[in-house]
């Protein structure tokens, strides 16, 4: 196969960064952060979610092809994120509609 | 002419592209499948934050955590699997998937031992959920995507455990080689994304509001 190979070496480190962010994320939860709490914990999340893709998953040495269906399936997610919370987020500043209520 | 590129390709190169990304097509629609429940699960937490905070701190944090570290110590065996089979070395290969599968039994032992524990304490949504607090109904919705969200999650990693036993096999007839390991390839495609999806629920469901 033409693609670089991952040496050993490298998922060992990778892993160890994975195990360190588990222990941050645990510790982080007891420190009182307020509503910063879920968003650091996510963020982990997601700094976690891009090293196993790009090692584990190989997506450093995949084609640029791949990369685009990854991209659309993180974007499809996002729009549906971002309708869906647009509309549950704020019903509660808006006026509820009355007229065509029986 | 190499006699496991099927003809419709120009080489062995091109046949695993074409697998790898057909493997992320699926990967994407994998995605959406659980992005539905993160939905609804966010939608519901913003609805009702004190009464999932509530039913969150009634989960296991130790439990927790050593799943969310076996689980990450088996997509190491996975990636080192993998590895294995860019080498060639079916022997190192055979044991890094048995090690992979191992950890992934302990993780599913783990977690139904949970659910055991859930069943002992009446956490289980429906008529014989009990709960002390204020609100049963809105705290027994957090339990209702506890369940269907790590039962989904544990569902692929069954799946994941079958897939494993196919590679098993498969290595032990030397069907993969330095040229040909694409089974292998993709079923840890698939492992990590399991992993993946796991390392969103673990904060998500077991780290709400510790701190306070």
């Amino acid at each position: 196969m033409s693609e670089t190979v991952i040496q050993p070496r490298t998922y060992l480190s990778i892993w160890g960064v994975l195990l360190a962010l588990l222990a941050v994320t645990v510790g982080v939860a007891y420190v009182h952060l307020a509503w910063l709490n879920p968003v650091v914990a996510l963020s982990i999340a997601v700094i976690k979610a891009v090293i196993i893709m790009l090692y584990f998953m190989h997506l450093r040495n995949s084609p640029r092809l791949v990369w685009v269906f990854v991209g659309a399936g993180f974007a499809w997610l996002g729009i549906m994120f971002v309708l869906s919370l647009g509309d549950y987020l704020a019903r509660q500043y808006l006026p509820k509609p009355t007229m065509w209520l029986p | 002419m190499d006699l496991t590129v099927a003809h419709q390709f120009d080489d062995a190169e091109q046949q695993q592209e074409a697998s790898t990304l057909g493997m992320w097509i699926f990967l994407a629609t994998e995605i959406l499948f659980f992005g539905g429940m993160f939905l609804g699960y966010t939608v519901y937490r913003a609805m009702y934050p004190h009464e999932f905070a509530a039913a969150s701190s009634h989960l296991d944090v130790v439990l927790g955590t050593v799943n969310t570290a076996v689980l990450l110590c088996s997509s190491l065996t996975m990636a080192l699997g993998v590895y294995s089979a860019q080498l060639g070395s079916r022997r190192m290969l055979a044991l890094c998937l048995g090690l992979t599968m191992l950890l992934g039994a302990v993780f599913l032992g783990i977690k139904f031992y949970e659910y055991y524990q859930k069943y002992e304490e009446g956490l289980i949504p429906g008529s014989g959920f009990t709960w002390a607090g204020a609100n049963p109904n809105q705290t027994s919705l957090f339990f209702v995507f506890y369940f269907i969200m790590t039962g989904m999650h544990a569902l692929h990693m069954i799946i994941g455990l079958g897939l494993m036993t196919v590679l098993v096999l498969l290595t032990r007839r030397g069907r993969f080689t330095p040229s040909y390991y694409t089974p292998v390839e993709l079923g840890g495609l698939y492992w990590h994304f399991v992993d993946i999806v796991w390392v969103f629920l673990f904060p998500l469901l077991y780290l709400i509001d510790r701190s306070s």
